[in-house]
């Protein structure tokens, strides 16, 4: 067509006005033809940014982490002493390094300048013997164990300031406890291994020495006069032999003391009561030839990492046995390497860990999800010290010959694997692995659980109910409207059910949650009775029918036979419902939700797949119904007339002709009408209680995808794991509809064709 | 017999039918429910006052609106723990809206029909309608002003009647220099403080501009000045007057004036003043502001961010949706790729329309909304201008939402024009353009209408995308108001939609909030049902249309 526009029209026929007219008629025609393909371009690629987008975002979850190295420089002061523990600050541009000459050495985390060099109050009679930092290590506390049976407790701080809107950083060394050592053991003997846990208002030393091992509390006692808080002290000592003893650790209640023998040895001591602990249990942790080098607690303290000389990093958490006792379990494992493992760091803020063996690699690994992150050889030979920074963002190694390296670590989303999205975990603290997603929570340690099982089992399992509804009634009525029905009634009633989808599902679901579950829950047994009597009501009115005279017959015409079963359906729903109850009671003698909890241990919620099942069911109906009713009615009309001429009754040519040829149109309206179902979003929001169980059950509620979205993620932090773990959730009902869409749409274009051949 | 009647299929025929008969009932029963619900929330109904046996067998008063009944079978009413004699079948009871929740911490309570030993419609019980704490149910006492007894008995009821509707005249300046006169001023203070603020970031801020800002700032201030007073004098007048109310149990209470909205007393009226009384409470239901956490009073703002959302929403979706439909069908190739195309457009139509509201958060408020901040508003940092939810992203994601409808109905339209009229046209010498713009697209017009209009009440329905991108359960202003530049795009508003949500769930007080969710509800299912009636009326007519074309 548009050849005939370009077709240059005779010069001379024409004077320059008009051929000025005629090439800008042109020219616009040329700039609308760009105008059009671009924007129609352009809106076609905006609809499949939608699916880049999304995939855009949940891509950063599966990235492996990165490492790089920012700097590094001699070891600051390298002359007072050799380094015990090396501790970076929050804003990664301080470290501290405590000597074993009891010195504190601040510096620049970039080029290792001395900051502040500041030496431990250690009495001069006394020599350093033991060391250890408090656990969790962010409050900053270490311990230094004396030869005279003393102890130091010092705490570093790192105080924030504001000057000229310039943020400046100022270390400084604190001495929670007081100046003055504390007298651990009163008759003089060394200290041999200790363990610390500062806590808010007391404070637990565990004290080795010999072959005693002292449990040691100090708690605050505030008065209201005195500027200076008093301490009260207690102590006990533990009941058995502790010479192997190598790795003590308190947890952050200070109510467990796990101790840890170089072969293998853990016991594990409730010391709940200071002065009376309790060995709860011991047991055996690694293979026999194996010894353990390393012992950290999980931030949390909930659950030991335990590193042993075949580079097997195992993680043992606290689980109730069958007697309902707490008992130590090994709940997984990390290989890093076959050297020992040299050191344990855990995360401060995650569950995750850094290990670094004896050969300088240093693995990162992210406990339950059981990723690792980074496996990187970040020096020759064994390492003098590493530590990683509270936010988990940067890492300080020493070398053995005293060089430090600064590594930035860029590790965003350790947490979420495939294995944590779609398989079981077990988290710690729960008894077994198992599928559970609780996005957040109140406490700060909390770790978020995002297994998208329970979601997806919830969102199927409402699709389920609506679409147990919805097929029967909307493919029947289909059937009915298509073939059955007299072409005047057919023009009311099929806008009048496509009508009901136009329904905004806010309101369905306000109807659903706040009228419907009621009802049913007052009239379950009601409901059940419907089931039976409305089709029984029905069949019983049909067959009456037939003894009617004729002539009363004929006045009803032909195809009206639904609009004359209305008042049968509402009667018979009426008359089920109200013998709903004298029959519960003679049946049961109880309401039947009562009886069903307990005959079977059913339990009840008021909102739960039934009526999500119905509400939904309500909204998927007109979406099949029209698609359904379509395909049966574009059924060639020549076919249905042969059958009927060569003798088949109605319902006949229905079953052996139009329904299959018309199946797949069938077919492809019940996988739109699923694909509705399984995105709809008020309706599941309003009309579920929401919890993220998995219960089949038809009583019971249950959390979807598309809810779970719109509940969590005004609330999801920008780039956070949440966020895109819910963008996930997003892409997942993305290609779950667009594949039972496209499938329904191929299937109805083909059918199309074959009716235009038949 | 039955076994040939069954061989005929005859039952499943009727089987069939009956599912039709079913989906017709729910609909109509639906729709039915919303409407008795939802329109009876205005009418008065009469307040009862029952004497009520307790369970320690002293008897007590009550004063309410029956608003509900319940009839408990035996066996169920044993199991909820109530005691029931062999004789009794059944427990009646009756919800009851007893109001006074300041004084009793509930107002809606359940009574059972067996202790009721005396019920009666007294004249004189007066519903007072509250500005918080909901309706009060009393008797008048009298009318003070100042401390002072100004009337009493029975020429109370007229003075207070009287005084109230002053009080009413008053609250109305009030709400005029609260919200417009304050809140330009207020609204023009923020915008000095964002030039100063841009000002700075410029490095021009020097001495001039500052005093200039200095000034303009104690311009305002002595405005501000004025108006306070004139607030304050105003909030005397109508704090000084009272009503003294006994309660049921006979407790005397004291209600200000300033805290009245109406007062009324449902059993002296008769039909039409209880129709007139209808009238009022559904145009405050319309054009007012909602009181009490969303429970009472109108849904203006509601109405509003509804409207202009899908108007805004409509002028984006038009364009696009059309260009994108005329290139499928006039200038595209048709091929595998069209045919891909469109298999993608009609799936679009069925990706979960929260899947949108995700997008619309990631992709338009947090990546263009933030990159326009950084580069348009640096100086409102950190405070968010477009780099949040708000109108213009709703408006934008619900447009991205409807464009399947719009390309689907459009391209249906173009489909079903005759070729020998875009052929006509061209041989007489038009070009494609022109035959586009003068025969093909006003024809097509009808069809762009049903898609525009269906997109309309999609867009209007839907509420799940909303609440990642705009909505709020109470947005304080209006997205169009006096103040410059008048359209404000950046606001949250609110949503019908939502609103029936998060009242209907989200509520303190969801017995309190249900009438009101109903009637919202009711108007929302009006306004779409209307707007579906309006595409299929359209559509029909259509057909009509070109069937004479094609004849």
């Amino acid at each position: 067509m548009s050849e005939i526009n370009s077709i240059d029209k005779p010069a001379s026929l024409v004077n320059s006005a008009t051929s000025r007219h005629e090439r800008w008629r042109l020219l616009k025609d040329q700039l609308a033809r760009y105008g059009v393909v671009v924007g129609g371009l352009g809106v076609i690629v905006a609809i499949v940014l939608i699916f880049f987008y999304l995939l855009y975002v949940v891509f950063p979850l599966f990235l492996p982490a990165k490492v790089e190295m920012i700097s590094h420089y001699a070891l600051p002061e390298a002359a007072l002493g050799k380094t015990m523990l090396l501790e970076v600050e929050e804003q990664n541009t301080l470290a501290v390094r405590y000597t074993d000459q009891g010195q504190a050495v601040f510096f620049d985390t970039k080029s290792g300048k001395t900051v502040l060099v500041q030496a431990i109050a250690i009495p001069k009679s006394a020599k350093i013997s033991s060391f250890a930092k408090g656990s969790p290590a962010n409050e900053g506390a270490v311990v230094y164990g004396l030869s005279d049976g003393r102890a130091i407790v010092a705490k570093h701080k790192f105080t924030v300031t504001f000057v000229d809107n310039k943020k400046t950083i100022t270390p400084s060394i604190k001495y929670p406890l007081g100046e003055q050592p504390l007298v651990v053991n009163s008759n003089g003997t060394a200290i041999d291994n200790i363990a610390i846990k500062v806590g808010e208002d007391d404070t637990t030393i565990v004290a080795k020495s010999g072959d005693k091992i002292r449990v040691l509390n100090f708690a605050k006692e505030q008065s209201l006069f005195e500027e200076e808080a008093k301490w009260t002290h207690s102590e006990a000592t533990l009941n058995m032999p502790a010479s192997g003893v190598t790795h003590m650790l308190v947890d952050k209640e200070e109510s467990n003391l796990f101790l840890l023998s170089n072969d293998g040895r853990l016991g594990f001591i409730d010391i709940s009561d200071k002065t009376n602990p309790v060995i709860k249990q011991e047991l055996n942790i690694v293979a026999a030839g194996t010894t353990v080098t390393s012992f950290e607690f999980l931030n949390g303290d909930l659950s030991l990492l335990i590193g042993d000389s075949n580079g097997l990093v195992s993680q043992w958490g606290m689980v109730k046995d069958a007697t309902n006792r707490p008992a130590l379990q090994k709940m997984r494992e990390f290989k890093v390497s076959d050297k020992p493992i040299l050191s344990i760091n855990a995360e401060q803020r995650r569950k995750g860990f850094m290990a670094v063996d004896a050969s300088g690699l240093v693995g990162i690994y992210h406990s339950t999800s059981e990723r690792e992150m980074i496996k990187e050889q970040m020096a020759e030979s064994a390492p003098a010290a590493v530590v990683m920074s509270p936010r988990a963002s940067a890492l300080m190694i020493q070398s053995d010959n005293g060089d430090i390296q600064f590594w930035h670590v860029d590790n965003e989303h350790p947490e979420v694997s495939i294995r944590s999205l779609w398989q079981q975990v077990w988290y710690e603290s729960y008894a077994a692995p198992g599928y559970t997603w609780q996005s957040s929570s109140a406490s700060s340690d909390f770790e978020p659980k995002y297994s998208l099982i329970p979601l997806v089992f919830g969102t199927l399992k409402a699709a389920f109910y609506a679409m147990l509804v919805a097929i029967p009634l909307s493919l029947m009525g289909a059937i009915y409207t298509a073939y059955f029905m007299a072409p005047k009634m057919r023009v009311i009633v099929k806008p009048t059910i496509e009508l009901m989808g136009a329904l905004p599902t806010v309101i369905l679901g306000f109807l659903a949650g706040l009228w419907l579950a009621p009802f049913i829950e007052k009239n379950l047994a009601g409901m059940f009775s419907f089931l039976v009597i409305a089709p029984l009501g029905v069949m019983l009115f049909a067959l009456l029918w037939q003894y009617v005279p004729k002539e009363h017959r004929q006045k009803i015409p032909e195809g009206w036979d639904a609009a004359l079963l209305i008042p049968v359906i509402i009667l018979s729903t009426w008359f089920a419902f109200a013998i709903s109850v004298p029959l519960e009671t003679m049946l049961f003698d109880q309401t039947l939700r009562e009886w069903f909890k307990s005959e079977f241990g059913i339990g009840y919620d008021q909102r739960n797949a039934m009526v999500v099942g119905i509400a939904m069911g309500f909204a998927v109906i007109p979406t099949i119904f029209s698609i359904a009713e379509d395909a049966i009615f574009s059924v060639p009309k020549h076919l249905t007339v042969g059958s009927l001429a060569l003798g088949a009754t109605p319902w006949q040519t229905m079953t052996k002709v139009v329904l299959l040829t018309a199946s797949p149109g069938i077919f492809s309206a019940v996988m739109i009408g699923f694909g509705r179902a399984i995105g709809e979003t008020m309706i599941v929001l309003m009309a579920t209680g929401n919890t993220p169980v998995m219960d089949i059950s038809i009583f019971q509620g249950l959390r979807t995808l598309a809810a779970n979205i719109a509940v969590e993620m005004p609330e999801a932090e920008v780039d956070s794991s949440h966020y895109r773990v819910l963008f996930l959730a997003a892409l997942v009902l993305f290609l779950f509809t667009f594949i039972f869409n496209t499938l329904a749409e191929v299937i109805r274009q083909r059918l199309r064709e074959r009716y235009s051949s038949l | 017999m039955i076994k040939a009647w069954f061989k005929s299929g005859e039952p499943w025929v009727w089987v069939n039918a009956a599912a039709v008969s079913t989906c017709l009932i729910m609909v109509i029963g639906v729709l039915g429910l919303l409407v008795v619900r939802g329109i009876g929330h205005f009418w008065p109904t009469s307040v009862a006052e029952f004497t009520y046996q307790q369970d320690d067998g002293t008897t007590q008063k009550i004063i309410g609106e029956k608003i509900d009944t319940s009839v408990m079978p035996l066996i169920m009413a044993r199991e909820s723990g109530f005691k029931m004699a062999d004789s009794e079948d059944h427990l009646i009871q009756y919800q009851l809206k007893t109001g006074n929740r300041d004084v009793t911490a509930v107002d809606f309570r359940w009574i059972e029909e067996r202790k009721i030993q005396h019920m009666e419609y007294p004249q004189e019980l007066l519903v007072v309608e509250r500005r918080e704490w909901g309706n009060f149910y009393g008797r008048l006492v009298a009318v003070k002003s100042g401390g002072q007894v100004v009337a009493s008995g029975e020429q109370a009821l007229p003075m207070a009647q009287e005084k109230i509707a002053n009080a009413l005249e008053i609250f109305k300046q009030i709400s005029h220099l609260e919200k417009k006169e304050i809140g330009s001023i207020n609204y023009a203070l923020e915008r000095l403080r964002l030039k100063q603020r841009k000002l700075e970031l410029k490095n021009a801020l020097d001495a001039t501009a500052k005093q200039a800002i200095v000034a303009e700032k104690a311009e305002y201030d002595v405005q501000y000045k004025q108006y306070q007073a004139q607030l304050a004098e105003l909030y005397k007048k109508v704090r000084s007057d009272s009503l003294v109310l006994k309660t049921e149990s006979d407790a005397e209470q004291t209600i200000p004036l300033a805290k009245i909205v109406r007062v009324y007393q449902p059993n002296t009226m008769n039909v039409f003043q209880k129709l007139g009384h209808y009238g009022v409470k559904f145009i405050e239901f319309l054009t007012d502001d909602p009181r009490e956490a969303n429970t009472e009073g109108g849904i203006f703002p509601a109405i509003f961010g509804t409207v202009m959302m899908v108007m805004l929403m409509a002028i984006i979706v038009t364009p696009f949706g059309v260009i994108a439909a005329v290139y499928l069908r006039e200038y595209a190739k048709q091929g595998f790729v069209t045919r891909l195309i469109r298999i993608a457009v009609n799936n679009l139509a069925g990706v979960p329309s929260v899947v949108y509201g995700v997008f619309g958060l990631g992709f338009f408020v947090y990546i263009l909304g933030g990159n326009i901040d950084q580069l348009f508003f640096p100086e409102s940092a950190p405070a968010p201008v477009f780099g949040t939810p708000g109108m213009l992203w709703a408006s934008i994601t619900l447009a991205l939402l409807t464009l399947p409808v719009v390309i689907v109905s459009t391209e249906e339209g173009l489909a079903r024009i005759p070729k020998a009229i875009r052929e006509g046209s061209l041989a007489l010498g038009a070009t494609k353009l022109e035959t586009l713009w003068r025969t093909v697209l006003p024809m097509a017009s009808p069809a762009m209408m049903t898609g525009l209009i269906l997109a309309v009440a999609r867009a209007a329905g839907e509420v799940a995308p909303l609440m990642l991108v705009g909505v709020v359960k109470l947005a304080p202003t209006l997205p169009l108001d006096g103040n410059f530049p008048f359209v404000h795009l950046d606001r949250k508003f609110m949503h019908l939609g939502f609103h029936i949500y998060d009242v209907g769930f989200q509520s303190p007080n969801v017995e309190a909030a249900r009438p009101l969710v109903y009637a919202t509800s009711l108007l929302l299912v009006l306004v779409i049902v209307g707007l579906n009636l309006a595409a299929i009326l359209i559509r029909n007519n259509l057909r009509e249309k070109y069937r004479a074309l094609e004849g």
